[in-house]
């Protein structure tokens, strides 16, 4: 059993059937890669994973419990973090306020009204998130303004701030798209390095090849909402059912 | 130190100083001079710098943090209001009791129409902040008249029960509100060659604890919830994909700064123990927001600052009339006086509003950080003049004042 089991998903909007009978397992500590075409259905599956779509039928569980019905911060409390396709972070905040919070989250849950405690005072929280920054090198930038930072540099942020959280699972949707190649290739470097360095399970969507098939253990290919084969990297390169998906009904 | 830092003090320590000395600062200029009327340490008026400073204060908390903006917080002050007199009229004329009651109410009123509200963000959220407020006022002022007294307000009068105190005092009048038997009215005068300077007991009152609610404040700003209420206004979807709730962080701000403005109005009951509906119109939730985007939302010090300007100007340019237009200028010749005199007419005295308006309009726009932003730009163009070539602030990555560490 995968630490997510997705079984008949279904999922329509208005005519167009945008999930088909999806069916999807994740193994715990494997990087899962969903590739497929553009308007292919992945964006759709991965927002039925963390609550903000909810699928017409079919089960999606996750470490044992099922998430349909939950909202988004009760999913992520149960172990699911994501990275957005354009970073998504506090941009009025410091670099170190912004790692702080998926602490506070992590260890207060949804809502605490903790207003006359200090930050300041909260050293094992900040210890915590300093820890992370260095992980990532931005120790140095932790008082930066976030939204001032390159887009590189925010991407490194966003993920810092996922794995702060040691998520069980962690879900990106095309991580390097509209990024330069230099940015790019930092974003592999990251991607590598995070799993060199500690157990993860990263299910990824993206569009680039070479991304994939460095970082990728399983991959499944989605095609208009279906998968068509779930293989290796290895297999799935020569694969013909994958050619013609991608090059179209000629190849 | 009680959960502030070192600059946090100083900043806390200069806002109490202020306060605490307000009776010889705001009265610069001698008794009877031509000056005398740009004074402002008159017990009234100090008091509405200090009441004021409170409402916005609180409302900054909801506004300047999480960036949600109120159009209806002058309906929880006048709820408050409305508690601390009935209060006076039932229980006391102790200002506690009245000042406690008119919090809590605030506090159950901005619940209720915090959470109604809150279920839109943006313009939508501020259309129904204002609705409620309008059918705040128009309760007050028409059905709920047993309660509010209707136009007339509600005043005290010699046959309240007032069962811990007295109906009327001995000598047949209306008792005075007073903490502790020491009157709020009691005003001990000063007078040093021409000048001569107030200290009331209502605005020692006032001003001590707007410094709490400001120590508050502060507290907020530098907690982890402080954050969290700045992570709602910066990017609502990645919090709640961080596994956080902003709902009930949101409306915890707007309850407590309901509060904050519950207890401007108990105050202002407990200066002049009467309240009117016209304290909940929106003009006067509309001057809330003045108040703190032209001191600087979402800064400490913004909207004490903010709301002893537009204080002030309420108070001494709508004074300023032709007879004292004329005095000014007497020294030019007829013709030229009075075209000064028609000149600057339209902003002065009734017109204070439109001097107001092109402040508000100058501030806006060449300095959206309101007049804090104005302070810090000063204070940098020393700095620079100071620092030694080659370490030009702008040359290096921005660096944000933190809260952490
Ligand atoms: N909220 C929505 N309402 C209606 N149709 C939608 C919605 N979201 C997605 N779709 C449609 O569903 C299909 C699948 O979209 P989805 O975004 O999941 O594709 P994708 O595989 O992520 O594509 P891309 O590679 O372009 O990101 C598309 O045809 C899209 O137009
Ligand atoms: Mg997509």
């Amino acid at each position: 059993m995968g630490i997510l089991e997705v079984k008949g998903v279904n999922k329509r909007f208005g005519g167009l059937q945008a999930l088909g009978d999806v069916n999807l397992s994740v193994q715990e500590n494997t990087v899962h890669a969903i590739i497929g075409p553009n308007g292919a259905g992945k964006s759709t599956l991965l927002n039925c994973l963390v609550g903000k779509l909810i699928p017409d039928t079919g089960s999606v569980m996750f470490d044992g419990q099922s998430v349909l019905g939950r909202k988004p911060h009760e999913i992520n409390q149960m172990g699911i973090s994501r990275v957005f396709q354009t970073p998504e972070i506090f941009g009025d905040l410091t670099v170190l306020e912004n790692v702080l919070i998926p602490c506070f989250a992590r260890r207060d849950g949804a809502f605490r009204m903790h207003a006359f405690e200090t930050v300041a005072n909260e050293a094992e929280m900040i210890e915590k998130a300093m820890t992370m920054l260095e992980d990532v090198n931005m120790a140095d930038k932790r008082h930066m303004h976030s939204a001032s930072m390159s887009r590189g540099d925010k991407r490194r942020l966003e993920m810092a701030m996922c794995l702060v959280q040691e998520p069980k699972l962690l879900l990106l949707d095309e991580p390097t798209a509209g990024m330069a190649r230099a940015d790019t290739n930092n974003t592999i470097d990251l991607l590598k390095e995070i799993k060199a360095k500690r157990d993860i399970t990263m299910a990824i969507i993206e569009h680039d090849m070479h991304v994939v098939f460095s970082l990728a253990d399983r991959i499944t290919v989605l095609a208009q909402g279906t998968p068509l084969v779930e293989d290796t990297p290895e297999n799935i390169k020569g694969h013909p059912k994958v050619r013609e998906a991608y090059l179209g009904e000629s190849a | 130190m009680l959960g502030l830092d070192k600059k946090d003090w100083t900043l806390l320590l200069i806002v109490a100083v202020l306060a605490l000395a307000a009776p010889f600062i705001l009265n610069p200029f001698p008794a009877g001079s031509e000056l005398a009327q740009f004074n402002a340490g008159y017990p009234d008026l100090m008091q509405r710098f200090a009441i004021f400073g409170i409402f916005a204060i609180g409302f900054n908390i909801l506004f300047g943090l999480t960036g949600y903006l109120s159009f209806g917080h002058a309906a929880f002050l006048g709820v408050g209001s409305y508690s601390a007199v009935w209060m006076f009229k039932l229980l006391s004329m102790n200002v506690v009791p009245a000042i406690l009651l008119s919090m809590v109410v605030a506090a159950l009123f901005s619940l209720l129409i915090g959470f109604v509200s809150l279920r839109r963000s943006g313009i939508y959220f501020s259309i129904l902040t204002l609705a409620f407020a309008q059918m705040s006022f128009n309760l007050a002022y028409s059905v709920l008249t047993p309660i509010t007294n209707g136009e007339t307000g509600l005043q005290l009068t010699l046959d309240d029960p007032r069962i811990l105190g007295a109906s009327a005092t001995a000598d047949g009048s209306i008792p005075v509100t007073n903490l502790f038997g020491l009157e709020m009215r009691s005003t001990f005068e000063l007078e040093i060659g021409a000048w001569l300077f107030q200290f009331n007991a209502g605005y020692y009152l006032c001003a001590v604890i707007m410094l709490l609610a400001f120590y508050a404040a502060m507290r907020i700003f530098r907690s982890p919830f402080g954050i969290m209420l700045r992570a709602v206004k910066s990017n609502q979807q990645r919090m709640t994909y961080t596994g956080l709730n902003p709902r009930p962080y949101t409306l915890a701000a707007f309850v407590i700064s309901g509060m904050y403005a519950g207890l401007a109005g108990g105050l202002m009951a407990s200066m002049d123990p009467l309240a009117g509906a016209e304290r909940m119109q929106w003009t006067a939730s509309g001057e809330v927001v003045l108040m703190t985007i032209l001191g600087g939302a979402g800064t400490l010090l913004g909207p004490v600052l903010g709301a002893g300007f537009i204080k002030y100007f309420e108070n001494i340019f709508s004074k300023i009339n032709d007879n004292v237009l004329h005095g000014w200028f007497s020294f030019l010749p007829d013709g030229l006086e009075d075209l000064l005199v028609s000149i600057v007419h339209p902003f002065v005295g009734k017109g204070w509003h439109l001097t107001l308006g092109i402040l508000f309009m100058l501030v806006v726009i060449f300095l959206p950080g309101g007049l804090i932003e104005g302070g810090q730009r000063i204070v940098r163009l020393f700095r620079k003049k100071k620092a030694p070539r080659g370490e030009d602030a702008d040359h290096h990555p921005k660096e944000t004042p933190h809260v952490a560490e």
